[in-house]
C-alpha cells in the first residue's frame, strides 16, 4: 500500500469580486498516491487552475483540509509553505515564467538559492543534471528568448526538477505546445514517472493526452464529475514515433 | 537564505536593469552633487566676506557722529558735528582697552601730479591709522607725530593713486604731488590691499596728518571719525560699552536721552555680514532641497514602478520558494547598491563641480562635511525607504496573486 502524497477533504474555494461570490471550487474530496500520474480534465472555468494553485501551496483554500506528504498544510505559516514550495513541489506554468534575459542554468539554480542547505557548487551540479535530463545539455547559456517554447517549457521542468520535489503539479504544460512538441514532453514526464517515482498532476484540455496518465478527474463547475483510472495507457515515446516526420 | 545568494540575486537583477539602475542613480547623483556645490557657495562667500573684513582689522572700533542708523555701509557721517578732537583726547587717556586710536577727518578731491590726475579720497589721521587698519608701507615710511603737530605737508599714497598720477613708473617718494592744489611731498607708497568684498578699492587712499587735512584741506573744527584698535579681538565688545559711556558723560548726556554718536566694533560687522551671508546660505540651501527633493521624487517613482513592473517576478520567486522576507532583502540590497553608488558618484560630482566653480568661474567656495553628509544621507534613506516599502507590499502578498499581477 503505497502512502498517499496528497489527500484532500471537502475543499472550497471561493473569491469575492465586490458583491459577487464565485464559487470556484464547491467541496472536492480525493487522495493522490505516490507514484501515480493523474491528468485533470474540465472545460474551461471548471475549477482546475484553482485547485492546482492550492495543491501547490500557492493559494488557500476558503475551507476544507488539505495534507502534502502527510503535513496539513492549514497548519503552516507562510514562510513554512514557501519551504514546502521549495522542497515538495515542481510548479510547471503553461506560460513557463521563467526569468528574462536570464539563462537556462541561472533559471534553473533559482530554487536551489532559496534552499540554505545547497552549497553553491552542488548548485550548479544539480541544475546541469536537471537541464541535461530534459535535454539541454548543450542550452546551459541560453536565455529564454533564445530558446523555443518547448525548450523553454523544459527549462520551467528541469527547475521544477532540480530540488527532487516528491510532486510535480503542471497546468496545461503543454498548452501553448504543437502535438509533436507536447508528446515529447509527455514523454519525459512518463519517463520522470516511472524511473524516479515521482508523482505527477497535470491539467490539460486535450483528452489525447490524458491517455498517457494512469488516473483522469473530471471537474464541472467545480465539482468532481468523473475519477477513473486508465486501463490502457499509451507511451508518448511510441505514439511520437507514428507522427508523420513534416508534422511540425 | 543566506546573504551572500541575496547579494548574487540583487546585483544580477541590477545588471539586468541597466537603464532603469541608471534613471534612478541619476536623480540621486544630481541631488547629492547640487546640494553639496551650492554649499560650497555659500559657505566660500560667507568666508570670503570674513576673510575681508578680517584684514581691514578685526580687532577695529569705529566710532561716528549721530545716531545710529544700521546701515552696514555708511558714509561718513555727513553734516553731523557731533565728534570733536576732545572726545578723541577724553577717550586716549580712560580707556585702558584700546592700543591704537587716532581722529579721522577725511575729504574727496583730486590728487594732481603734472598733468595726471585722479579723482580719490584723503585722510586726515594720526600715525597710528597704520596699526589699527593692520596696512603695511611698501616704501618710504608713515609721518611722526612732530609732523602732525607741525601740520606738515606729507602724504602717503595707495597703489591705485600710484597707477593713475605717476604714469611713467618713477618712485613716487619723495616726489611732489596736489591735493586740492595744496602741495604734498609723498613720503611713503601703502601697501597693496585689493578691492574688499563690498568692491571698494581699498588702495585708493592719499593719507596725510591729521592737522594738514583738517587746517589745510577741511578747515573744520569737528572729526568725521575715531578710529581705535582693541587691544584683543576679544576686548572689543567691551571697548564699544566702555566707548560709549565715556562719551556719554563727555557729551552730557541724560538718561533718557540716545547717544549722538555710533560705536561700533567689526566684531559686529563681521555679524552683519555673516547674518546675510548666511540668508544667502540658506537661499541656496533652500534650492538644493528642492532638487534634493526631485530627486527623491524621481528615486521614489522609479523605485516604486520597477516593484510594480516586477510583481510576476516576485510571485515566481514565491513560488519556488522565496520567503517574503528573501523577497523583501533582495529589493532592499538592491535599493541599498543603487543608492550608495548613487550618492558616492553624486559626492563625486558635487565635489568637481566645485573645483569647476573655483578655477573657472572664481567664486570663492568651500566644502563643508555636513553638506555631504546631509545630502548623501537624505538620498540614501530615500532610496532605500522608497526601494522597501512596495517592496514590503508585494512581499505580503500570495504568490499566485503576485503571479497573475499584471
Ligand atoms: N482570482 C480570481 N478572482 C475571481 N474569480 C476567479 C479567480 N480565479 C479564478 N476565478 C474564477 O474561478 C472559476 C475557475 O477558474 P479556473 O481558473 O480554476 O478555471 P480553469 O478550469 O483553470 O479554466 P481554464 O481551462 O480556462 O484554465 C472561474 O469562474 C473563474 O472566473
Ligand atoms: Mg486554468
Amino acid at each position: 500500500m503505497k502512502k498517499d502524497i496528497i489527500k484532500i477533504e471537502d475543499l472550497k474555494r471561493e473569491f469575492t469580486m465586490g458583491t459577487e461570490t464565485v464559487h470556484a471550487l464547491k467541496g472536492i474530496s480525493f487522495a493522490i498516491k505516490e507514484g501515480e500520474f493523474v491528468t485533470i480534465m474540465g472545460s474551461s472555468g471548471s475549477g482546475k487552475s484553482t485547485m492546482l494553485n492550492i495543491l501547490g501551496c500557492l493559494d488557500q483554500p476558503t475551507s476544507g483540509d488539505y495534507e502534502i506528504d502527510r503535513v496539513k498544510v492549514k497548519a503552516l505559516s507562510k514562510n513554512e509553505l514557501a519551504t514546502i514550495r521549495n522542497e515538495k513541489i515542481g510548479f510547471i506554468f503553461q506560460s513557463y515564467n521563467l526569468l528574462a534575459r536570464t539563462s537556462a542554468i541561472e533559471n534553473v539554480e533559482l530554487p536551489l538559492l532559496y534552499n540554505s542547505k545547497v552549497s553553491n557548487t552542488e548548485r550548479r551540479e544539480r541544475a546541469v543534471k536537471a537541464l541535461e535530463m530534459v535535454g539541454l545539455g548543450e542550452r546551459l547559456h541560453h536565455t529564454p528568448s533564445q530558446l523555443s517554447g518547448g525548450q523553454q517549457q523544459r527549462v520551467a521542468i528541469a527547475r521544477a526538477l532540480v530540488n527532487n520535489p516528491v510532486m510535480i503539479l503542471a497546468d496545461e504544460a503543454t498548452g501553448n505546445l504543437d502535438t509533436r512538441t507536447s508528446y515529447e514532453i509527455m514523454s519525459l514526464f512518463q519517463e520522470l514517472n516511472k524511473t524516479q517515482g515521482i508523482t505527477i498532476t497535470f491539467v490539460t484540455h486535450e483528452p489525447d493526452i490524458a491517455m498517457f496518465s494512469s488516473r483522469t478527474i473530471v471537474l464541472k463547475d467545480g465539482h468532481i464529475i468523473k475519477d477513473e483510472n486508465n486501463d490502457t495507457i499509451l507511451s508518448a515515446a511510441a505514439e511520437l514515433a507514428k507522427l508523420p516526420k513534416e508534422d511540425h | 537564505m543566506r546573504l551572500l545568494n541575496l547579494f548574487k540575486i540583487a546585483y544580477k537583477a541590477i545588471i539586468l536593469n541597466k537603464v532603469r539602475t541608471l534613471l534612478t542613480m541619476l536623480g540621486i547623483i544630481i541631488g547629492v552633487a547640487s546640494v553639496i556645490a551650492m554649499l560650497a557657495i555659500g559657505e566660500g562667500s560667507k568666508e570670503s566676506i570674513r576673510a575681508t573684513i578680517s584684514s581691514m582689522g578685526s580687532n577695529m572700533v569705529t566710532i561716528r557722529p549721530g545716531a545710529d542708523d544700521r546701515g552696514p555701509a555708511r558714509g561718513s557721517g555727513g553734516n553731523v558735528q557731533t565728534l570733536t578732537l576732545e572726545d578723541y583726547e577724553v577717550i586716549k587717556e580712560s580707556s585702558e582697552l584700546l592700543s591704537y586710536i587716532t581722529p579721522v577727518v577725511n575729504s574727496g578731491g583730486q590728487a594732481i601730479n603734472g598733468s595726471n590726475n585722479w579723482p580719490s579720497t584723503i585722510y586726515g589721521v594720526y600715525p597710528d591709522f597704520i596699526n589699527i587698519k593692520v596696512v603695511g608701507l611698501q616704501s618710504g615710511s608713515m609721518f611722526t607725530d612732530a609732523e602732525v603737530k607741525s601740520a606738515a605737508k606729507v602724504a602717503l599714497i595707495g597703489q591705485t593713486v600710484v597707477d593713475n598720477i605717476f604714469l611713467n613708473g618713477d618712485n613716487p617718494v619723495g616726489q611732489m604731488i596736489r591735493f586740492n592744489n595744496i602741495p604734498f611731498k609723498v613720503i611713503g607708497v601703502l601697501e597693496e590691499k585689493g578691492e574688499n568684498t563690498f568692491g571698494q578699492d581699498q588702495d585708493d587712499i592719499v593719507v596725510a596728518p591729521f592737522t594738514t587735512v583738517q587746517k589745510r584741506i577741511l578747515a573744520i573744527d569737528y572729526l568725521n571719525q575715531i578710529m581705535a584698535s582693541a587691544i584683543s579681538e576679544d576686548d572689543a565688545p567691551e571697548a564699544v560699552t566702555q566707548l560709549t559711556e565715556i562719551l556719554r558723560t563727555q557729551h552730557k548726556l541724560l538718561d533718557n536721552e540716545d547717544d549722538d554718536f555710533t560705536v561700533r566694533s567689526m566684531e559686529e560687522l563681521i555679524s552683519t555680514f555673516s547674518s546675510t551671508s548666511d540668508m544667502l546660505t540658506v537661499l541656496l540651501v533652500a534650492v538644493a532641497g528642492i532638487s534634493l527633493l526631485i530627486g527623491g521624487i524621481g528615486i521614489m517613482n522609479i523605485m516604486y514602478v520597477s516593484v510594480k513592473e516586477r510583481t510576476k517576478e516576485i510571485g515566481l520567486r514565491m513560488a519556488v520558494g522565496g520567503k517574503g522576507s528573501d523577497i523583501l532583502m533582495q529589493f532592499l540590497i538592491e535599493a541599498i547598491l543603487i543608492s550608495v553608488t548613487g550618492g558616492v558618484l553624486g559626492v563625486a560630482l558635487g565635489l568637481g563641480a566645485t573645483v569647476f566653480i573655483e578655477s573657472f568661474l572664481h567664486w570663492p567656495t568651500s566644502v563643508a562635511l555636513y553638506s555631504i553628509v546631509i545630502s548623501f544621507a537624505v538620498c540614501a534613506i530615500t532610496g532605500i525607504f522608497f526601494g522597501w516599502y512596495p517592496a514590503r507590499k508585494a512581499s505580503a502578498l500570495d504568490p499566485i496573486t503576485a503571479l497573475r499581477y499584471e
